[in-house]
């Protein structure tokens, strides 16, 4: 069976700086990946290079192979448009755009062309239940989405990339900017959503990355030190710098 | 002297200058309002002016300062927004930016009088246009631009770069960011600056002496078809606003009430530019609180 997304050999230079080390990592279809590792390890950098987003940054070379579906999402040929619906991505910051709540969601979808009243309210509607924040919103959706709270802002993000039917969700550090009752109900709805869909998501935060994740990476120095099933990484790390770092002893 | 005494002395000289200004400012606007105020009616308001006898108007060039600025902002908008989003958005730190940027500021730093005189040689002379509205209003866009353009920029850099990323990882081009979020987030910010710059452009004279002209021909208000001579629309016509009428009246007004006509003007000019600011502030404000809080 071929891997849904796979890096070979990723290697990420900011000017002269290697800020990746040559990152070998899969990811099947399906379930929560957590990237964890001390500030600096660069977990966040390799996230964003699996849809892209680093291609923004001056300076910034990238060599290696990184494959979505056996194909390379470097290759000159790659539409960034269909990729980037493919790898959704979700922020530190909530980050609605200052329209309504109703229009932040059908945002991707209307911008692809789409007209259909109807299918719209649909899809507006299925994201935002999968998304858990369409009881506290259903009875103002044409209102900003500036007027929601931060967790409620994550969750409406969240909905915006589901309403464009990802494959994969990236998830850069998505509760680190909320007080911990939001924080729990974005743990809560990605659990929901690792069924369906392949999530990975940076987090400092031990804690949350034991409760939800199955699969963990150890990212340290550009470096993947060990990657694992989620339990044996927090229970039975086989590295000692692994080991030192989820029991406190730095980072 | 310790440092408890020079913090006082330091407060106190703050507060003498700021209260300066303030009572500078109060007591401009209060002399001129006051002393204006009593020429202002209903007639002066819409009847045109006279030359010789008293009793004239400003409705005339009234009319023309608003349909001035319209043209003004007609033209030198679309152009600073481009010029905005180009310097925020695009540019990269070059040679060639920093002599776009360097070219803006010598621009907004010419006396407008100057600019006048160029607009007269460009537009007046060499292309033809005579003294007109549109010979004004293009001086006028050169007038307006660099203050424009700089206050669209800092518009959109006031936007958060969450904002872009989120854009960004949509799918969405560059350009759809700008045009699709970056923009209409940063239109608040952009009206208010559109609102403040119109005050100006009211308000400017030495720009238009020799461009939009001093003389304002008979309109007639029932004519909107813009290619005839005497309809109100037509750009071609000479038209001297409100500001170059009290320019013109304290220069060489012969008319018996000059004195209480270019109170008037002035106080109908200045609560016109107050009110710009005003409207800006509002404007600005509830576009803001819509756009946040529903």
């Amino acid at each position: 069976m071929t891997k849904l997304l796979e890096t070979r050999d990723l290697h990420v230079y900011y000017g002269q700086n290697e800020a990746l080390k040559g990152i070998n990592l899969s990811f099947d279809e399906g379930g929560i990946t957590a990237l964890i590792g001390p500030s600096g390890s660069s977990k966040s950098t390799y996230l964003r290079t699996l849809n892209r987003m680093n291609d923004l940054i001056p300076n910034v070379t990238i060599t290696g192979e990184i494959k979505f579906r056996d194909q390379d999402i470097y290759a000159s040929q790659t539409d960034l448009v269909t990729l980037r619906k493919e790898i959704g991505m979700v922020f530190q910051q909530p980050n609605p755009f200052p329209f309504s709540i109703y229009d932040n969601v059908a945002f991707g979808l209307k911008l692809a062309g789409e007209k259909d009243r109807e299918h719209l309210d649909q899809v507006v509607e299925t994201s935002l239940k999968q998304a858990a924040v369409w009881d506290e919103v259903k009875d103002h959706l044409h209102e900003s989405a500036l007027s929601l709270s931060g967790g409620q802002q994550q969750r409406v993000c969240i909905a915006r990339v589901l309403a464009v039917s990802p494959q994969i969700i990236l998830l850069d550090e998505p509760t680190s900017a909320l007080d911990p009752i939001s924080s729990s109900q974005i743990e809560s709805t990605l659990l929901k959503l690792r069924t369906d869909y392949t999530i990975i998501t940076v987090t400092h935060n031990l804690q949350q990355a034991s409760r939800i994740s199955d699969r963990t990476v150890f990212f340290m120095n550009g470096e993947v030190i060990e990657a694992d099933d989620t339990r044996k990484i927090f229970m039975n790390p086989a590295h000692k710098e692994t080991e030192d770092y989820i029991s406190g002893r730095f980072g | 002297m310790n440092s408890k005494i020079s913090n006082r002395i330091a407060i106190a000289t703050l507060y003498v200058i700021a209260s300066t200004i303030v009572v500078i400012l109060a007591a401009l606007l209060g002399y001129i309002i006051i002393s204006g105020l009593p020429a202002i009616s209903w007639h002066f308001l819409t009847s045109p002016a006279r030359a010789f006898t008293s009793g004239g108007g400003i409705g005339i060039q009234l009319f023309n300062s608003f349909y001035l600025l319209i043209l003004t902002m007609i033209i030198s908008f679309p152009i600073a927004l481009g010029a905005g989003i180009y310097l925020n958005e695009y540019a990269k730190q070059n040679w060639v930016t920093s002599l776009v940027r360097t070219s803006i500021e010598i621009l907004s730093s010419l006396p407008s009088v100057v600019v006048g005189l160029f607009g007269f040689l460009i537009f007046v002379v060499q292309f033809g246009f005579g003294f007109s509205i549109l010979s004004g209003a293009f001086a006028l866009t050169f007038f307006n631009l660099p203050l424009l353009t700089r206050s669209i920029e800092e518009a959109l850099a006031a936007v958060p770069d969450e904002q872009r990323e989120g854009g960004l990882a949509l799918g969405l081009s560059k350009w759809e960011t700008v045009l699709h979020i970056i923009v209409p987030a940063a239109l608040p910010t952009i009206l208010t600056g559109v609102i403040l710059s119109a005050g100006r452009i009211f308000g400017e004279a030495a720009a238009l002496i020799f461009t939009a002209g001093q003389s304002a021909p008979a309109l007639n208000f029932t004519d909107w078809n813009p290619f005839n001579i005497s309809s109100p629309l037509n750009p071609m016509r000479p038209a001297e606003t409100l500001a170059v009428h009290i320019w013109k009246i304290n220069s060489e007004g012969i008319m018996p009430d000059a004195k209480a006509i270019s109170s008037g003007s002035s106080a109908v000019l200045v609560i016109s530019v107050l009110g710009f600011n005003l409207l800006a502030r509002f404007v600005g404000h509830r576009l803001f609180k819509r756009l946040t809080a529903g």
